[in-house]
């Protein structure tokens, strides 16, 4: 049912999107992409209860391939971006296959302190290593692709991130019905007894955090030919942290709460920072507010609760 | 209810209609939240003041200014650029405070055809090796390097034979340290040893020590916060070498929020709120009434530049004259601004004076307090990006980096 909803709600959007400003278009491709890296953190925290706070550096590996293959090869402009969005997934899923190794042995609030190191440790790379990545001033990037369409045109670009958004929508919803997903959710309940029960807890965890990295570098392929740049503040704490807070808005376990919160953040963001200058505060109080009072998120409001 | 829909999805773009001839659109970029805020606010008070006085109305036309945050991160920069141009139409963004922040927002006025005035972003190759993509840019303010190459004759002039540098570390600081290596080591001075602590970088303690004892000064290049703590911690630290700055580690947005720790500390910029003249006295006084505070580069930088936009629709009589002639009318401009005789060089970029400052304690412009000042003890005249290096010898090597001049005398 859910499902349907979501749909129709995207396809009055897609409709509608010609229609709009030429800057609402931007803000509304960069809600979906923003929303593929939420779904992956709730994937995570959703599901598994693993908090990460490190999410950014998978969108940050994946831009970033997508940055220095385009800027130092001219690689992935034209139809060879179709073999970049699975090297951003492939790029993705390794980095995180590596740093799973470290962050799974610990829960709680330990995973969330390593995920915060692991992704530091990227964000260093990227502001350090000048020769390939510019350091502090990012790559530009020399153009969005063309293959037939021309992605440079906004609207073009928006279906595209549309469909990439949709289907990582339903390979995920997939993922979580099936009894791996199960599984994961017996992790989230009661690590312990799933342990008892014959399961090798340790490795179901460690491919869900693979599977979020996965997604989290393609979506850093689609974020760097969203914004033209990559910069080392793309890969800041703060990213990793709006990612997070967004999926706690629309609501944990829920996947479309990632897109919800997304939507409120970036629009919220985007149009209070215009007319106010402490719109900071806002923000921080939609949060504090939606944790105290809709602890299940605003999904919540519709279902009556996760449990 | 479908038009319903319809008009709230894009009630944005249906507020900026095309705008009228006689209406002029700036869009200002400068970071208002973050560890950046207070020199957005400096940025913007600047260009406002200067609106002010000309009651918001350019030679006929009515200047809309339309101030958006961008954080101090260039990626904000660019959305904010993209929101500018696209929603709100202006017909020129203007500032930018990092010099990352100007690389990334240069692209977006080529890809869409929209000026783009660098009141502040200082990064060396947008009016250099890579002008050529930019058609539509213009800098009112000054290269990285540009005040750094006298400095570096300066300090040979003075009698230092080697200095160890220690500067933030990203562009804007590998520009600044660059320009000043490149003119002291070919007047015979030596760097002998260059560090690079993290732009916002607090706690020197773990780079002071390692400075070495045997160099005649320090070449330090301060951004923001950094500036207040490195002379405390230098000074608690024991050593007594003569310090000279790069612009921003002495400029009066710092200054005040110093103590005697910075006296007798140089430092060059293209401005001073010290300047004894009365077009600056008179400035100072002004601005200080207005915000009640001494103006910063930042500031007086932004001034001059709504003062050069309005010298341009003066010769159009309030006619947007379009990017192209925009451009070409600005880079034209002899203006006796604020901060000395300025006109431009054939890749868009100011030539101005040069001043050395050195930080004094004592009363100016009338004001009966005694405070920290940026005297002015040498003026360099007329000094290009290129300092007085040919254009053509300059161009061929490559932009200041972390490894750009190499660092020959080190060890």
């Amino acid at each position: 049912m859910k499902i349907w909803v979501l749909l129709g709600i995207l396809a009055v959007v897609a409709a509608l999107a010609p229609f709009s400003g030429p800057f609402v278009i931007l803000l509304l491709a960069q809600v979906l992409v923003l929303g593929i890296v939420a779904m992956s953190v709730d994937l995570l925290l959703g599901y598994t209860g693993l908090p990460s706070l490190g999410q950014a550096a998978y969108l940050g590996v994946g831009a970033y391939l997508a940055a220095i293959l385009a800027t130092k090869f001219g690689f992935g402009l034209g139809w060879d971006f179709w073999i970049v969005v699975p090297l951003g997934i492939l790029m993705g899923a390794a980095t995180a296959a590596f740093f799973g190794l470290f962050a799974i042995r610990a829960s709680g609030v330990y995973f969330l302190m390593i995920t915060l190191a692991l992704g530091m440790c990227v964000w260093g790379l990227a502001y350090r290593w000048n020769s390939l990545t510019g350091g502090d001033n990012g790559l530009n990037m020399p153009g969005r692709p063309k293959f037939g369409i021309e992605l440079a045109n906004d609207l073009a670009f928006f279906y595209v991130v549309l469909g990439f958004f949709v289907a990582s929508f339903f390979a995920l919803q997939l993922l979580v019905d099936s009894p791996f997903g199960k599984s994961l959710v017996g992790i989230r309940e009661r690590e312990l007894r799933m342990r008892i029960l014959g399961y090798n807890t340790w490795l179901h965890k460690y491919i869900a955090y693979i599977i979020a990295g996965a997604f989290g570098g393609l979506a850093g392929v689609l974020w760097a030919h969203l914004n033209g740049i990559v910069s080392p503040s793309d890969l800041i704490l703060t990213t990793s942290v709006d990612v997070l807070l967004m999926v706690v808005l629309g609501g944990p376990g829920t996947l479309v709460g990632g897109l919800i919160g997304a939507t409120i953040v970036v629009f919220l963001r985007e149009y209070l920072a215009t007319m106010v200058q402490w719109w900071q505060y806002v923000l921080g109080a939609v949060y504090v507010l939606t944790i105290l009072y809709l602890p299940g998120g605003i999904m919540a409001l519709f279902k009556g609760g996760r449990r | 209810m479908n038009r319903k829909l319809l008009t709230a999805f894009s009630a944005a773009a249906l507020v900026s209609s095309p705008a009228m001839a006689q209406e002029l659109k700036i869009g200002f970029l400068a970071p208002m939240t973050g560890i950046f805020a207070q020199i957005g606010k400096d940025m913007e008070n600047g260009f406002q003041m200067y609106l002010d006085e000309q009651k918001g109305n350019f030679a006929g036309a009515k200047v809309t200014f339309i101030v958006e945050d961008e954080e101090g991160k260039p990626p904000v920069g660019v959305r904010k650029a993209e929101k500018l141009a696209r929603q709100d139409q202006v017909h020129m963004l203007v500032g930018g405070l990092l010099a990352s922040t100007g690389y990334a927002i240069a692209p977006v006025s080529s890809r869409l055809k929209t000026v783009y005035v660098l009141s502040i972003a200082a990064a060396d190759d947008l009016t250099q090796r890579d002008l050529g993509k930019y058609p539509y840019i213009v800098r009112t303010s000054w290269t990285s390097s540009q005040p750094h190459h006298p400095l570096g004759r300066w300090a040979c002039d003075n009698g230092y034979k080697t200095v160890v540098s220690i500067g933030a570390d990203y562009a804007f600081g590998h520009e600044v340290v660059g320009g000043f290596q490149k003119a002291f080591e070919d007047c015979g001075g030596k760097v002998i040893q260059k560090i690079w602590p993290p732009l916002g970088t607090k706690d020197f303690g773990p780079y002071i020590p390692t400075i070495k004892r045997d160099a005649d000064a320090i070449f330090s290049l301060m951004v923001g916060p950094m500036a207040l703590q490195f002379p405390k911690q230098l000074q608690e630290s024991g050593i007594k070498k003569p310090i000279i700055g790069g612009g921003t580690s002495y400029d009066e947005f710092v200054l005040p929020a110093m103590g005697d720790e910075v006296l007798g500390h140089v430092s060059a910029l293209q401005y001073s709120a010290a300047i004894d003249t009365p077009k600056n006295r008179e400035f100072v006084r002004k601005y200080r009434e207005k915000y009640g505070k001494v103006p910063s580069y930042y500031s007086e930088s932004n001034y001059t530049t709504a003062q050069m936009i309005h010298e341009v629709m003066k010769r159009t009589k309030g006619k947007w004259p379009g990017p192209a002639k925009f451009i070409s009318m600005i880079t034209q401009l002899k203006l006796d601004a604020v901060r000395g005789p300025v006109r431009f060089d054939d890749m868009r970029n100011p030539i101005q004076n040069i001043y050395i400052k050195k930080v004094e304690r004592k009363r100016m412009h009338g004001y009966d307090k005694e405070e920290l000042w940026n005297t002015v003890t040498k003026t360099y005249p007329d000094v290009s990006q290129f300092f007085t290096y040919s254009k053509a010898e300059f161009l061929k090597q490559p932009v200041y980096s972390r490894e750009f001049p190499p660092c020959k005398y080190c060890n």
